[in-house]
């Protein structure tokens, strides 16, 4: 790619990209759920079937990012027509070439049908996961390869910088992100126009600007979408930013257990830079702006403002006191604005569509869209993009499909491990900052974790408490110990030694935590524990009273037993458990021998006549 | 590691102490652990005390300051992952290679560790075997996973 000096020569290069296309267009989904499930075999397979017919030069294939419906994968979209295959082997890659791209007609087994109505969809945007949602940023990684600039050019990449740039004063720009109300999306919600003015007003000549890519928060995966399928909107997201504030040089603090977001960022940074969006007089004018990658480390701590700058600095990723904002002395001591990756991805969106656009979707004070991941037990997992303000049962049972296996939905997570389960009564809930927070939940940065009427929140609490209390950083000692207490008081009460007194203890223990610790990671560690107490108290009262555990999970209050007049003495379970706990004749029902089950469960998974059972 | 290549290493990074994690992270990958004498080497020519660096192979979950299994087993119990019963899933593992979780079998062969979240959330539960994604695991799918590892190993 040539080097842009002026932004007349983005609007041409774009144009004759568009220009160039090829007939045909066939996309294939390789973000990180259809590649493992043999996305890469179906690529190739395509590329070397177009090959065999000739057609290099009619069709256009494409890997691109996530496009978020992760449960149908691998997809191939076949453009102009817009044709979605779900589900697709490479045996079927034949087919589609043959049918599909020569004689123009739809394969029916390999489209989409609708699980209630039967009915069969060709068109990806009708496919009903797609059609309830708005997707104005996670769209457009499906029309992209991640790796080639060109893509995100001609979907009108860097047009918005450009205008911000030529069109648009610094104060401008951030006037519009203000108007637009736009809010944290890594979960505090803050408004990032007043953040970005602070620094901008901070006295100081050199300032940061810095994407919080460390998503950390265990069943989220928004942001890595994001990095993988489009990283040259968060580019250009970031240096809209670095203008507007006074920036000459920004950060990406990545997470190391991303190694393709590493790699598809550092080539899109590569590019931006050879075209002259990234370097020394951007598109012609003066602006100056450098951008590199500091990798961490995996400390879920560290994705927290003032450790991630301290991290940048070379040091131990650990919170500071926040005497002094960090938006005026961060990295290095300098003014320093830090956003999370779907923030900037969110801004280029705006300075091309104006403020009053964005603000027409969402509600009164939450403005545009989310990303969620929608996980868990819940028919159609993947990533979707709403307006906030949609109710949570929209999006588990409209978008999401419901619960398999005709299970009763028990509760969501929301908000990662500073958030909080929320039970059936309260499926009404509009999703947004506010609300959630009201409940004693949280938005987050938007893991949304489903679970069913087999989950034990008692369970769930104790798994959040172990992983908050691994990743304390310990500076502080009522984090360090809570966490660590509250983990050994619900580890008892899961093993059938509860006391009654210990849920005052616990919520005695979340009040000190939360007033007494420096950063977030602290403050709120307790809310897993508190709104499981606050909606789910009927089960913490059976561990702890009855010894049982309704959802039959905890290992200490439950037994495996053989229905006897199910068991057929097929002998399945028995070659697969490997503490040779069942016993018994062939001929006769089977049995288990309680001392030695471990309980692991393989036994149920193995056998075919659903013959073995849990008591509690 | 050849001081040759710890060298190269460090100079890709100028050899500036604020780069250490990214000096430490491709010291990790070629070497697969953090050696002492590796970590003496870096402190004396970055010109950074060793308890620095210490103190950052200590914080920070990826860094290993012991040698680990030529085959990386990572469970994944990210609350999706969880909620969907990574923890059996864990708990097989444990039992079929005798190791708990964090530790390296005696032959070298197997390190068993779990992470916090791989983002493959909708796949869940997913175990990740030298940087290849399994989703969807069972307890029972782990016999053919570790088989399909031993039958790559032979080729």
């Amino acid at each position: 790619m040539q080097r842009l000096t002026s932004v007349q020569e983005l609007e041409k290069t774009s144009k004759t990209i568009l220009e160039q296309r090829k007939k045909f267009c066939l996309t294939v989904c390789l973000g990180t759920g259809c590649h493992a499930n043999a996305g890469g075999a179906v690529y190739e397979a395509l590329k070397k079937e177009i090959i065999l017919h000739g057609l290099t030069e009619e069709i256009e294939l494409k890997a691109t990012g996530c496009r978020g419906f992760c449960e149908q994968g691998p997809i191939v979209v076949i453009y102009p027509g817009e044709i979605c295959y779900c589900r697709v082997k490479v045996k079927d890659i034949a087919d589609i070439i043959k049918k599909t791209v020569l004689e123009n007609t739809i394969i029916e087994e390999l489209i989409y049908q609708d699980p209630v109505t039967g009915e069969k969809i060709s068109r990806e945007s009708e496919i009903p996961f797609y059609k309830n949602q708005s997707r104005i940023i996670l769209g457009k990684n499906r029309l992209i390869n991640p790796q080639d600039i060109r893509d995100y050019l001609a979907q009108g990449g860097y047009r918005s910088l450009a205008k911000a740039l030529t069109g648009m004063a610094p104060e401008q720009v951030i006037a519009v992100i203000k108007k637009a109300n736009l809010r944290g999306r890594g979960g505090g919600g803050f408004p990032a126009g007043i953040k970005w003015e602070t620094t901008r007003r901070a006295s100081a000549k050199k300032k940061y600007v810095v994407v919080n890519a460390d998503e950390g928060d265990p069943g989220a995966y928004m942001d890595r979408s994001l990095l993988e399928g489009n990283p040259h909107l968060i580019i250009e997201g970031l240096s809209i930013g670095a203008y507007a504030i006074g920036a000459d040089e920004g950060f990406i603090y990545l997470r190391q257990e991303y190694p393709l977001a590493l790699e598809n960022l550092s080539v899109a940074i590569k590019q931006a830079e050879e075209c002259g969006l990234l370097g020394k007089n951007i598109l012609g004018t003066s602006f100056n702006f450098r951008v590199t990658i500091k990798r961490g480390a995996g400390a879920f701590v560290s994705g927290e403002s003032s450790a991630l700058m301290s991290a940048i600095e070379g040091k131990v990723g650990e919170p500071r006191p926040k005497h002094i904002n960090t938006a005026l002395s961060g990295i290095n001591s300098k003014p320093s604005n830090l956003n999370n990756v779907e923030t900037w991805a969110n801004v280029p969106v705006i300075i091309e569509k104006g403020a009053d656009w964005y603000t027409d979707i969402g509600n009164a004070n939450n403005k545009g869209t989310k990303i969620f991941s929608l996980v868990g037990k819940v028919n159609n997992t993947g990533l979707i993009e709403v307006p906030m303000g949609i109710t949570i049962r929209k999006i588990i049972f409209d978008l999401g499909g419901g619960i398999p296996a005709g299970k009763k939905f028990k509760a969501v997570q929301t908000g990662g491990p500073s958030g909080g389960c929320l039970p059936v009564d309260y499926l009404d809930t509009p999703v947004d900052f506010d609300h959630l927070k009201e409940l004693g939940s949280m938005m987050g940065s938007g893991g949304m974790i489903v679970m069913d009427e087999d989950n034990c929140m008692v369970d769930v609490a104790k798994y959040f408490m172990l992983f908050l209390k691994e990743e304390s950083c310990g500076k502080c000692v009522s984090c360090r110990e809570g966490t660590e207490r509250m983990y050994e008081i619900l580890e008892a009460i899961t093993q059938g030694q509860g006391r009654d007194e210990d849920i005052s203890l616990l919520e005695e223990l979340a009040w000190v935590m939360e007033n007494t610790s420096l950063c977030a990671l602290g403050r709120t560690a307790s809310n897993p524990v508190l709104s499981t107490l606050k909606y789910f108290r009927d089960e913490y009262e059976a561990h702890i009273r009855e010894k049982r555990c309704p959802a039959k999970v905890c290992k200490a209050l439950i037994q495996y037993s053989i229905d006897a007049e199910k068991c057929n003495s097929c002998g399945r379970c028995q070659k697969m458990c490997l503490e040779e706990a069942i016993v018994g004749e062939k001929g006769f029902p089977l049995r288990i021998d309680v001392q030695k089950c471990t309980r692991c469960g393989v036994c149920r998974e193995a056998c075919r006549f659903e013959a073995i059972t849990i008591i509690s | 590691m050849k001081e040759k290549k710890l060298d190269q290493i460090i100079s890709k990074y100028g050899a500036d102490p604020s780069e250490i994690m990214g000096i430490l992270l491709d010291i990790q990958e070629q070497e697969k652990y953090l050696s002492k004498s590796a970590l003496y080497y870096l402190a004396e020519k970055i010109d950074l005390p060793l308890t620095r660096i210490y103190k950052m192979a200590t914080f920070y979950e990826v860094l290993n300051l012991k040698p680990t299994g030529r085959n990386q087993i990572h469970v994944c119990t990210g609350t999706a992952c969880y909620v969907r019963g990574a923890d059996a899933i864990l708990n097989k593992l444990e039992q079929k290679l005798s190791i708990k979780s964090g530790e390296v079998t005696p032959d070298l062969n197997y390190g068993l560790k779990t992470v916090n979240c791989l983002g493959a959330c909708a796949l869940g539960p997913v175990v990740l075997v030298n940087g290849e994604c399994f989703g969807n695991m069972s307890a029972l799918k782990i016999e053919t996973m570790l088989k399909a590892v031993q039958s790559s190993e032979k080729k």
